[in-house]
């Protein structure tokens, strides 16, 4: 496996660490250990490929470096800050400001078109409301929707009337709306055809040469090509 | 806003089962208006009909009379002498003995039995009106209510005979129509004078006697020197605050309103549980949608607004319409049971509609609330996993 070597995070710390990362998920026919004792770290630039068979702890993974989740036992430090301390508001806060999520199944909401789809993190981000700064967020929003390249005319339609790949941009669109750090990719090309899955990789490799963090968590070794690194969980540890 | 569009949206999706929902809840705003305004209709025309005798203090005999009259067999009296002691104990204020009974009233071919009251000419003034001819001025003659008069076609100047052989009476004046009152009801009745009574049915005691005090602070202080004066020993009188049985009838028909705008608000609960349902279906439909939500980064909080929001839409709709349509219920409520609208159109009313709609609100939000809570606090994870 390949080390990273990026620029650091804020005060020389890496952007993301892992500290003997354990966890544990208590099931009625006996406790699962997801992640056993993982030590890890992911410098501010870097593009990570996390690959590994199924049940070995990729998602896992993916889950408690998003926020989605906390440790059993160890310590993981996001940007300095030990995710173990926080309750659930200052989690959330931390995963709305500092994270983006790329699903394989877009899980774009249905009821809102592209551009609200887009438009929802950032206004959670700003309390709830669209508020005095509604022309910001316009602003904002078409912006992020022309770097991922979707056409402006999409931008009314519902997630029903997108295809694939356009669903895609837009949840890539919406990972990035509140400018996280990081973005973290389950699978983003698992549900897309080989050609719109090379588009969709090179939007990102692209966002992650202009300094977005990338972790991905994939099958495929073509797709994990893209990446910086690699590395491999077995049993929920590193190989 | 997104937030409340978000929830808008979703309830236009379901719009069918959203659309059952609100029925529910304007059945229950209806019902709860309806019931509302009839009950305060029906306190509004009770207290008007009962006169108004704030500064009245009746007197009777303990077992004997009654607040109504009418007790013309009962042997208790009030005595001179014992009149003579309330008297004192009052002061200044003015005391009214009054014979009560009934009788056969023969005019022309009619004979019917009315009551009778026998009183001091010089005191009909003090509690009664006139609306034709004259007051009684001496011991002959008689005074005859509104309403008797109406039924026997009576004027100033008709006579009457009053009992079977008895003799006739010349009709001097005619009185204001007084309504239900604590101490007389002259509506259907014919006011003679005392002595004139008291010489034809050998009275020597009054059934009852009316206190008119002059200054309304001294209520209390005045019913507390009769009893004083006069339930020394043993409880001779029953001395009778008329404000307080007028309260006392109002609190059983407030009683009477508050019951069957609760029987209302039993509907109201039923749309409540509906509203929960489809809540609760919701989201259970939705929880992959909450997961995605607080992936990217809503609160708990912000999630059960959403939820929260879906519930006050329901309830905005419902209780607006079940607004609309309670003038309607309660108009027919109020024409069938008190064949009158008059006490329809006043602010205490329809207050009752506001009441309904805002309970109509309440119950949707609390209703939601459960649902709400739950969506919130699912596992994001495990939220995110679900098909």
């Amino acid at each position: 496996m390949e080390k990273g070597v990026n620029s650091t995070g804020e005060g020389g710390n890496p952007l993301i660490r892992l500290d003997s990362v354990t966890k544990v998920y208590p099931l009625p026919a006996g406790d699962v250990t997801a992640i056993d004792r993982l030590s890890l770290e992911v410098e501010r630039g870097d593009f990570v490929a996390v690959m590994g068979v199924s049940g070995s702890g990729k998602s896992t993974l993916l889950n408690l470096i998003g926020c989605l989740d906390v440790p059993t036992s160890g310590d993981l430090y996001l940007n300095g800050v030990n995710i173990r301390d926080l309750a659930d508001d200052p989690l959330t806060e931390l995963r709305r400001d500092t994270i983006g999520f790329v699903f394989q199944q877009f899980n774009l909401i249905p009821l809102l078109t592209a551009y609200e789809n887009v438009e929802f993190p950032l206004i959670l981000a700003q309390g709830g409301n669209g508020g005095p700064v509604r022309e910001e967020i316009v602003n904002r929003c078409r912006a992020v929707l022309a770097s991922v390249g979707l056409d402006e005319s999409l931008a009314t339609h519902k997630p029903s009337e997108l295809s694939g790949g356009q669903q895609q941009r837009v949840a890539i669109a919406r990972a990035l709306v509140n400018d996280p750090d990081i973005l973290l990719c389950d699978e983003p090309t698992g549900n897309l055809d080989t050609r719109t899955g090379t588009t969709i990789m090179e939007l990102l490799a692209q966002m992650n040469r202009g300094g977005k963090t990338i972790i991905m968590v994939t099958h495929d070794p073509r797709v994990a090509g893209y990446a910086r690194r690699r590395i491999e969980l077995v049993d929920g540890r590193l190989a | 806003m997104i937030l409340f569009d978000y929830a808008r949206r979703n309830i236009r999706l379901h719009w069918f089962r959203s659309f059952l929902a609100v029925i529910g809840i304007v059945i229950g705003v209806v019902a709860i208006s309806s019931m509302g305004v009839l009950g305060n209709s029906l306190v509004l025309s009770v207290s008007e009909s009962l006169t108004t005798v704030g500064d009245t203090i009746v007197v009777y005999p303990q077992s004997g009379g009654g607040p109504m009259g009418g007790g013309g067999t009962t042997a208790l009296r009030i005595t001179p002498r014992q009149v003579d002691e309330i008297t004192r104990s009052v002061g200044t204020n003015i005391v009214i003995p009054v014979h009560t009974g009934a009788d056969r009233v023969i005019v022309g071919s009619e004979n019917r039995a009315a009551s009778l009251y026998g009183m001091d000419p010089a005191d009909i003034p003090e509690i009664l009106d006139l609306e034709d001819g004259i007051f009684l001025r001496s011991t002959t003659g008689a005074m005859a209510g509104k309403r008797l008069a109406e039924e026997f076609d009576l004027n100033v100047g008709s006579t009457v005979r009053i009992g079977e052989d008895g003799e006739r009476v010349r009709i001097v004046g005619i009185l204001k129509e007084r309504g239900i009152g604590f101490d007389i009801n002259p509506d259907y009745a014919l006011v003679v004078s005392d002595r004139w009574f008291e010489s034809t049915y050998g009275e020597e005691g009054y059934n009852l006697v009316v206190v008119k005090v002059q200054n309304l602070e001294e209520i209390d202080s005045v019913t507390t020197a009769i009893e004083d004066a006069l339930n020394r020993r043993t409880d001779v009188v029953t001395v009778l605050d008329t404000r307080m049985v007028l309260q006392t009838i109002l609190d059983a028909f407030n009683s009477i309103s508050t019951f069957t705008t609760a029987i209302g608000g039993i509907s109201l609960i039923v749309a409540g549980v509906s509203i929960l349902n489809v809540m609760m279906m919701s989201v259970t439909e939705r929880t992959r949608e909450i997961g995605i939500i607080r992936s990217i980064g809503a609160k708990r909080r912000e999630v059960m607004r959403i939820f929260l929001y879906e519930a006050l839409v329901l309830g905005l709709i419902g209780s607006g319409i079940g607004g609309v349509l309670s003038f309607g219920g309660a108009y027919l409520a109020v024409s069938v049971m008190l064949q009158s609208t008059t006490y329809l159109f006043v602010p205490s009313s329809l207050v009752y509609i506001l009441y309904g709609m805002l309970f109509g609100i309440g119950t949707s939000l609390l209703s939601g609330l459960y649902p709400a809570w739950r969506a919130a606090n699912l596992n994001p994870i495990e939220a995110l996993r679900h098909d």
